[in-house]
């Protein structure tokens, strides 16, 4: 049997029982830690009266609060949207082009249009919007499918592009994988396209191109290759290349077009977000 | 309360084990199985539908990469988290995921709606360099997903063991496995129709912008492109049989 | 003890004859048929191992095995699992501080599959707790149940079979990862024949436990063998369920998890918590119940504080699952039952830092002069930091915050560094010296500068996770005046940078102590003279060549 022994230092007993020279002694529960894990257990008991706790064969114990995370969430959404709708309510109420004559509304969308950049265009177009290879600078004048707020607008709900059904869109020929140009004549009229803006060039190699995109591409970029918005044709004369200004990835892009997609917002955000959104973009420096 | 009682256990390592191991099996029992028999844990929802062979292959490349590791696929039911990622997650959404894509840290952003969000250029972009559009990002760049072409053969093998743990798929869908991963990148072709109509709002496209052949790239950006794009929120409801 | 019979040892020879050519051709047949490159490779490697277990069979059925002492303790495993738990150590350290610097400047990631922080990830995570982890858990197991019961381990095979069959799992495991397969559920990645193999080794290690228990010589059994027995046979029920899966095919490598969404979640999260319930608590509890009263030469504080909180805990832990998912799609039902049986197991966690801090009473002027015991109560103090800040994140209000942030890798760190690290680290200084008959450690000084290099790593490390973690925590939900959201994502993730960069210099911190202390093993069994002597306690030595002592004196003669 154990024999229990004294420990000399603190005095207790101990169990009496040893192993490889262990032993243990005999101490009572420390008092505070006996009421702290009864504490924790009261807690416990208490949240359950309150809260969904129990599954039971068909249902729950759902608790004296009635709560659930997801009225809550829905119900805290309505306050936040509650507490937006003196502004939310003439957002939706204007035209996008109105929103700015009144300075608190203009405020209230800046801020919101701000906030909904960050985290759905910045990925593209950059936290500044400053651009990226083959996605536009929205800080620049330069619009593909127009600059105005109501462009601005329009694209946004439709996309370019996009599985929406009024989307934007206006395919390019790709003239060289379609064989409607040689090789050849894409050099020629990649040439012309550098004149346009003022490059120094093959005189000889412009001239031919010249008389190719004259026949090929003017329908949409326009005689003088100043584009168009209304087709999504951008302007050839500026300097400023989306998809770059050599003479190699212009003659890419003629020989495979650029089909650049941008999504549809609408519905997966609202239309009062679209809104503020399209007065940011607006206020960036070119809105028109 | 008498100690020496515990005597008991301590003299007898089998009553040890036994009294451990029914210890140890309570909490489980009574958190795991309720799950499913409890009609309101997965939600009545429509738009639910089980991966086409390339949104599963793509997502078998999304667990090899361990993309999971870095980036949730469950918006809390917290109004920042809504207001940020769109609609909280329903356990519904994730009803065919074996094994679920929840995650547990957030290095990246939540994923469970991204698809549509970007467009198919950004993904293969983005995947392949990130910091190419995303200076400030983090993440790892996966340039050899567009040079590795997937491995579509072994898709219906795939799609007859989920089938035989449950999820609904047909016999007609086993068999069409590598047809339907042609389909899915080929808009042109004639097997969409057919796809359509097995998985409806399948996104049909030319996901990574090289046409010939089909690449571990496709398969990954037309999951990304999928995910939380089925559920029709408008007739959802959170209260009734769904409260939970 | 009785000398084993002949007989029964040349049977066993047999036994593993047997078991290794149906290994080689399970192996082969993986080797040649299989359908991927990485079963193709792990079935040579499979056959390689089992090869090398037959040839050694044989030699020993040719009489040509080295001699075996039937009256002495079965040492060899304990001191190949130290070795390993000291080899895994490093490696998974350095691995994860490698991924910590990839954090900080992605570019590290090479653009590789192999290199990829996602791959490695896994292999940090499994290198640190079930290699470095479950090694020193075989080590210290085989060696506290064998003295603690007065007997020796069960089996004659069997015990190496653990032990050398744990290492082909992980690297069977760890290769796995780096090749790109895992089934993705968070330290359980490993697919489903690595998992059946485990299943195997870990079924084996249970029989030589209990086995071991039912032949003692002690009339009771001592309470570091309650958490060993449970972290064991626990450990086994949450890889069985959790892991439940069907392969595409029985050639390959890919399978798919039985459950899926929800309940999947569930049931991770079920094994997720309690693998650090059962492996990192009760596992280390129970080597913490040896080797503190053993280091500190005291008594256990409390039998009784023993006996309420190994129950408490082991009944509360394995309801805690839940609060991994608060919020989420999970039913608010479940998450109740997750935070509330969280914070009633607080004071059951607590009792095991009572009972280790509380056996240093009238000994603590030894954390002065022995770093090693040091080192093991700085681990319990850790543990109860720890233990206090788990409940605390389980309130789902606190949770809504730190979820999804780097706070739950601070706290999973302060955890895993300061209790698993360091309780590991004491319990190896302690074994090292005792295994290989040595007067004492090669340099105590060297403990000394492991101890302080490593808890300014473990400092470092933390603080800058719970700044960054709850940084992200409230930039997340940070709204301005008119009600939007303040910050983009990707403007939390340029604020954690400098974090990064302080977590991954602390991390590199632990690296150096833990090679400073592979140095000073390493010496110590090469049989290096102390070069301390008079710093070393008497329980430094080998059993064999300690100085006796006398703490206690009986209380009255019968």
């Amino acid at each position: 049997m154990a024999k229990p022994e004294i420990d000399e230092i603190t005095g207790a007993e101990t169990t009496g029982h040893e192993w490889d020279g262990l032993k243990e002694l005999n101490k009572p529960l420390p008092r505070w830690w006996l009421w702290s894990l009864w504490a924790c257990v009261v807690w416990a008991i208490g949240y359950w009266i309150a809260m969904p706790a129990w599954p039971l064969v068909s249902g729950y114990t759902e608790g004296l609060l009635g709560y659930s995370q997801r009225v809550s969430v829905t119900s805290a959404l309505a306050e936040a949207k509650e507490a937006q709708s003196e502004f939310l309510e003439k957002i939706a109420a204007l035209e996008v082009s109105s929103i700015k004559s009144d300075p608190e509304l203009l405020r209230f969308s800046l801020a919101g249009g701000a906030a909904a950049f960050g985290d759905n265009c910045a990925p593209c177009h950059g936290r500044g919007a400053q651009g990226a290879p083959g996605y536009p600078n929205l800080n620049d004048d330069n619009w593909l499918w127009g600059g105005k707020l109501e462009d601005i607008h329009q694209t946004l709900v439709v996309g370019i592009r996009s599985n929406h059904d009024d989307t934007r869109d206006n395919p390019m020929p790709a003239f060289g994988r379609d064989e409607i140009l040689t090789p050849a004549q894409i050099a020629d009229a990649a040439q012309f396209v550098l004149s346009l803006s003022g490059n120094k060039v093959d005189t000889a190699a412009a001239e031919r191109g010249k008389e190719i995109f004259a026949e090929q591409c003017v329908a949409c970029h326009g005689e003088e290759g100043k584009g168009n918005p209304e087709l999504g044709a951008p302007n050839l004369t500026d300097r400023i290349w989306l998809y770059g200004g050599s003479k190699e990835a212009i003659s890419l892009t003629i020989r495979n077009s650029r089909a650049g997609v941008m999504p549809s917002w609408e519905g997966r955000l609202s239309p009062e977000t679209i809104k503020q959104l399209a007065v940011y973009v607006h206020s960036l420096g070119g809105g028109q | 309360m008498d100690y020496s009682k515990h005597k008991i256990f301590e003299t007898n390592s089998v009553l040890l084990l036994v009294g451990i191991l029914i210890m140890v099996s309570i909490g489980g029992l009574v958190e795991i199985l309720p799950l499913y028999w409890l009609k309101s844990t997965v939600e009545k929802v429509q738009g639910m539908r089980p991966y086409t062979p390339l949104e599963l292959a793509g997502r078998n490349i999304y667990v090899r990469e361990g993309c999971y590791l870095c980036h949730s696929q469950m918006i809390r039911s917290l109004r920042d988290e809504v207001e940020r990622y769109g609609h909280y997650s329903l356990a519904a959404e994730s009803m065919y995921d074996h094994p679920f894509q929840w995650g547990s840290k957030r290095t990246g952003p939540d994923l469970a709606r991204v698809g549509g969000k970007y467009s198919d250029e950004w993904h293969v972009l983005h995947l392949k360099d990130p910091r190419a559009v995303v200076p400030e990002s983090i993440m790892p760049g996966y340039p050899w997903l567009a040079k590795r072409p997937l491995d579509a053969g072994s898709l219906s093998d795939h799609l007859a063991t989920l089938k035989t743990i449950g999820d609904p798929y047909t016999e007609e869908m086993v068999k069409a496995a590598s047809a339907d991963i042609a389909a899915q990148v080929d808009p042109d072709s004639d097997g969409v129709d057919a796809l359509q109509k097995r998985y409806p709002k399948v996104v049909v496209r030319q996901f990574d912008g090289d046409p010939t052949f089909v690449s571990e790239m496709d398969a990954l950006v037309a999951y990304l492109q999928m995910l939380g794009t089925l559920v029709d929120f408008a007739t959802f409801d959170a209260s009734g049989p769904n409260l939970r | 003890m009785n000398p084993r019979p002949a007989a029964s040892s040349a049977f066993s020879d047999v036994m593993a004859l047997a078991g290794s050519l149906v290994a080689i051709a399970v192996g082969m047949m993986f080797a040649i048929a299989g359908k991927d490159a990485v079963i193709v490779f792990h079935g040579w490697l499979f056959t390689a191992a089992a090869a090398i277990v037959a040839l050694i069979a044989l030699n020993r059925m040719r009489g040509k095995g080295p001699d075996v002492d039937p009256t002495a303790y079965v040492d060899g495993p304990v001191r190949v699992a130290t070795v390993a738990t000291v080899f895994w150590g490093v490696v998974g350290f350095l691995v994860g501080d490698i991924i910590a610097w990839q954090l900080a400047f992605p570019i590290l990631n090479f653009d590789l599959p192999w290199t990829s922080f996602a791959r490695l990830r896994p292999v940090h995570t499994s290198a640190v707790i079930f290699a470095f982890g479950g090694n020193a858990l075989l080590a210290t197991s085989f060696y506290i149940v064998q003295r603690t019961c007065r007997a020796r381990l069960a089996g004659s095979w069997a015990p190496w079979f653990v032990i050398w069959g744990y290492q082909l799992f992980l690297v069977l495991a760890a290769s796995g990862y780096v090749l790109g397969v895992t089934q993705s559920k968070e330290y359980a990645e490993p697919e489903w024949y690595v998992d059946l193999w485990l299943t195997l080794v870990w079924v084996v290690y249970f029989l030589v436990f209990i086995g071991t228990l039912a032949r003692r010589k002690e009339p009771h059994i001592y309470v570091a063998n309650w958490f060993l027995l449970a972290f064991i046979v626990t450990v086994a029920i949450l890889h069985l369920v959790n892991n439940a899966a069907l392969p595409v095919s029985f050639l390959g490598t890919k399978s798919y998890i039985i459950y899926t969404g929800v309940q999947d979640a569930m049931t991770q999260w079920w094994y997720g918590h309690n693998a650090v319930g059962f492996f990192l608590t009760a596992g280390f509890l129970g080597m913490m119940y040896y080797f503190v009263p053993k280091r500190a030469e005291r008594p256990v504080y409390s039998d009784r504080l023993s006996i309420v909180h190994f129950w408490s805990l082991i009944f509360l832990y394995i309801w805690a699952g839940p609060h991994h998912l608060h919020y989420t799609a999970l039913p608010d039902w479940a998450q109740t039952l997750g935070a509330t049986f969280s914070v009633m197991l607080w004071m059951p966690s607590w009792g095991g830092m009572i009972n280790g801090l509380m056996t240093l009473s009238g000994a603590w002027d030894k954390l002065r002069t022995d770093p090693v015991i040091r080192m093991l109560v700085v681990s319990v103090a850790f543990y109860g930091m720890s233990t206090f800040e788990g409940p605390l994140m389980s309130v789902k209000a606190v949770n809504s915050l730190s979820h999804y942030t780097d706070w739950t890798i601070g706290h999973v760190h302060s955890g895993a560094l300061g209790w698993v690290g360091f309780v590991s680290f004491g319990a190896v200084y302690c074994l090292v010296p005792w295994l290989w008959g040595r007067k004492g450690l090669y340099s105590m000084k060297l403990v000394e500068w492991h101890f302080w290099i490593s808890t300014l790593g473990i400092l470092l490390y933390i603080t800058a996770m719970w700044v960054s973690g709850i940084l992200q925590g409230l930039m997340w939900r940070a709204y301005d005046s008119l009600g939007f959201l303040e910050y983009s994502f990707v403007e939390s993730v340029e604020a954690m940078h400098p974090f990064y960069i302080i977590r991954a210099l602390g991390g590199l911190l632990f690296v150096i102590g833990a090679l400073l202390m592979a140095w000073n093993l390493w010496r110590t069994v090469y049989g290096e003279e102390p070069a301390d002597m008079r710093d070393q306690p008497r329980i430094a030595a080998a059993p064999e060549l300690r100085e006796p002592a006398a703490a206690v004196r009986p209380l009255a003669a019968e």
